[in-house]
């Protein structure tokens, strides 16, 4: 299955973010988007979670346009993981993951034992059961972003799309993230993540889009693409290439 | 969940049962907690009363209705507040916050201005403050912007003010003899004037309100957080909304036709009740419901009885709400940080 972005043209409506954008995602595969503040990352990765209508173009999922789904069924099969944010209310780490299960339900029901279940499940596969009772607006940074990532592993989708999931976390956390993020395409999961860091996307994402002012760089397997000129080209900035001389993995440093 | 709901449920009932009490007890003419209860007994079971035909009066006529009324504008507008700080996810919110008392307070002093009679004062404000909700809905919707719900609160806002100059103007325009104290009055808040007649008018709206509230208790949850990640998560937040803010309108409204305009009860009574049971709506609701009533009848009672002229409950709730609002600041930041 995939997600299918066909010349796009991006915006809100009263001005054009980016135009003439192809994007392709499938399942078991990681998608990294990277580019400069302003370029479009955020309103692309609206636009293919279906919470901002193209202004031309189409997004397909499977085998139908994206609009064609209701907003419970397209929540079975695209996850979204926000940017951390600490929320208004003290819901409990469970609460917010069993949130993950409303599109399984109707209007009016409440978490069933096989929701609780399911909740339970993703927050041992992240190692975070000891959180479950805890308020969500007094753990950590890192916690709640595994918290985040429990909860739309708990919607059951088929794909995962996270903003910048890195932003905020320390350096350990942010190892934590990427190797969560393989897992994820590993269980068969598309996975398409914003990120500042091209070591990121060299770590963790198969292939990576990138994209300036609205326009598309270049995009193509993580290793190829991400390079020293391309980078250059991509923020407009200098940028040095790091080689490690045994295992020849590659880094990069800006300025 | 961090604990049971059951402690935080109980010292909302404890203080619905002794506002209760102390609503029926207490007052100008004082009745014992037997002489009630011999009296409600008997008027449950259809025994003649042993107690005397004046205090059984008092109790199921006098103050039986302004007890019920009470409670029911207290649950009233302790529901609608939760409903109305979990959609805009601000717990600053209250019930008001979309026009609803101003137009009913504008609906109010039209028809004082019409002499028309007590049921048609408060038909006139029902339809005011219900009218006034639409058109900020229609309004704010109408205006497209990246942030629908601030710029419904801003809608409140504005819409509000110009309900509120119309207020202003109406009172200018008021007999000062007859209908200014009326107005005033009525503006102010009062339980004074509720009797049997009132509680069926109130009940029903604040009944299917409530309970279509409760019916929606996990998506309000859902519609707590910000509006692309509820959409997100599988809610169509728009229509949701509607239907939230329609429900949390029939309660306010009904309630400020009933008893004017009473601040502050939907503002502190949701706080409250989630330092008790906590931010999810299942149990929340509840709680707000029943510790809303028991506030009120409280504040009712020593409006009531502290002073040789009764006291406006609108500006009880503000004398009692103001320091109680700047203490749970101060203390229960976590609840909502």
């Amino acid at each position: 299955m995939n997600i299918e972005g066909r010349d796009l043209t991006i915006g809100y409506p009263d001005h054009t973010v980016g135009r003439g954008l192809d994007v392709a995602l499938s399942t078991g595969e990681v998608l990294a988007l990277l580019g400069p503040n302003g370029g479009g990352k955020t309103t692309l990765l609206k636009t293919l979670l279906g919470l901002l209508k193209p202004k031309a173009g189409e997004v397909r999922l499977g085998d139908k346009p994206l609009d064609e789904y209701s907003v419970r069924e397209r929540a079975r099969f695209i996850a979204y993981v926000p940017q951390v944010h600490i929320g208004t209310f003290a819901f409990t780490v469970e609460t917010v993951v069993l949130m993950g299960r409303t599109a399984h339900g109707n209007l009016f029901s409440r978490p069933t034992t096989h929701d609780r279940a399911v909740a339970h499940s993703v927050l041992e596969r992240f190692g975070i059961s000891g959180l479950a009772n805890r308020p969500y607006t007094m753990i950590s940074g890192g916690e709640r972003q595994l918290v985040l990532l429990a909860r739309a592993l708990a919607q059951e989708p088929r794909f995962i799309v996270l903003d910048e999931p890195t932003a905020s976390l320390d350096f350990g956390n942010q190892g934590k993230v990427m190797n969560e993020i393989q897992a994820l395409a590993k269980s068969g999961h598309g996975v398409l993540f914003t990120t500042h860091d091209p070591n990121h996307a060299l770590r963790a994402a198969d292939r990576a889009y990138l994209l300036r002012d609205g326009v598309r760089i270049t995009d193509g397997p993580a290793a190829i693409v991400l390079n020293r000129e391309q980078l250059k080209a991509l923020y407009q900035a200098s940028i040095e290439q790091l080689i490690d001389k045994d295992s020849g993995a590659v880094a990069f440093l800006p300025g | 969940m961090t604990r049971s709901a059951l402690p935080g449920l109980a010292i909302a009932t404890g203080v619905l049962i002794a506002g209760l009490l102390l609503a029926f007890t207490i007052g100008r003419y004082p009745v014992s907690l037997a002489e009630l209860g011999h009296v409600l007994f008997a008027k449950i079971s259809g025994h003649r009363p042993d107690a005397s035909p004046a205090v059984e009066s008092v109790i199921l006529q006098v103050r039986g209705p302004r007890v019920l009324a009470a409670a029911l504008v207290g649950a009233a507008l302790a529901v609608a507040g939760t409903a109305f700080q979990g959609l805009f996810r601000n717990p600053l919110v209250s019930p008001d916050i979309l026009g609803a008392s101003s137009g009913a307070a504008l609906g109010a002093v039209i028809g004082i201005f019409l002499s028309l009679g007590v049921l048609a004062i408060q038909g006139f404000a029902f339809v005011g403050g219900l009218l006034a909700v639409a058109a900020v809905y229609v309004i704010g919707s109408a205006v497209r912007a990246r942030d629908p719900i601030l710029v419904l609160v801003l809608t409140g806002v504005v819409v509000g003010a110009l309900l509120g100059a119309g207020v202003g103007l109406v009172k200018y325009l008021a007999d000062p003899y007859n209908q200014l104290p009326a107005m005033t009055f009525w503006l102010l808040g009062s339980l004074a004037a509720a009797n049997a007649s009132d509680l069926l008018p109130l009940f029903g709206p604040v009944a299917i309100g409530t309970a279509v509230l409760i019916a929606l208790r996990w998506r309000m949850n859902v519609m707590s957080l910000p509006e692309e990640e509820a959409r997100s998560l599988g809610v169509a937040t728009g229509p949701l909304r509607v239907a939230i803010v329609a429900a949390a309108t029939l309660t306010t409204s009904a309630s400020v036709a009933t008893a004017g305009i009473i601040g502050w009860v939907g503002l502190v009574v949701p706080h409250l009740s989630r330092s008790l049971v906590g931010p999810d709506f299942a149990r929340l609701l509840p709680t707000a419901a029943i510790l809303g009533g028991g506030y009120l009848l409280l504040i009712d009672t020593l409006a009531r009885t502290a002073a040789e002229v009764e006291i406006p409950l609108g500006i009880l709730t503000a004398v009692i709400g103001t320091p109680f609002f700047i203490w749970l600041l101060a203390s229960m930041q976590r609840t909502w940080s």
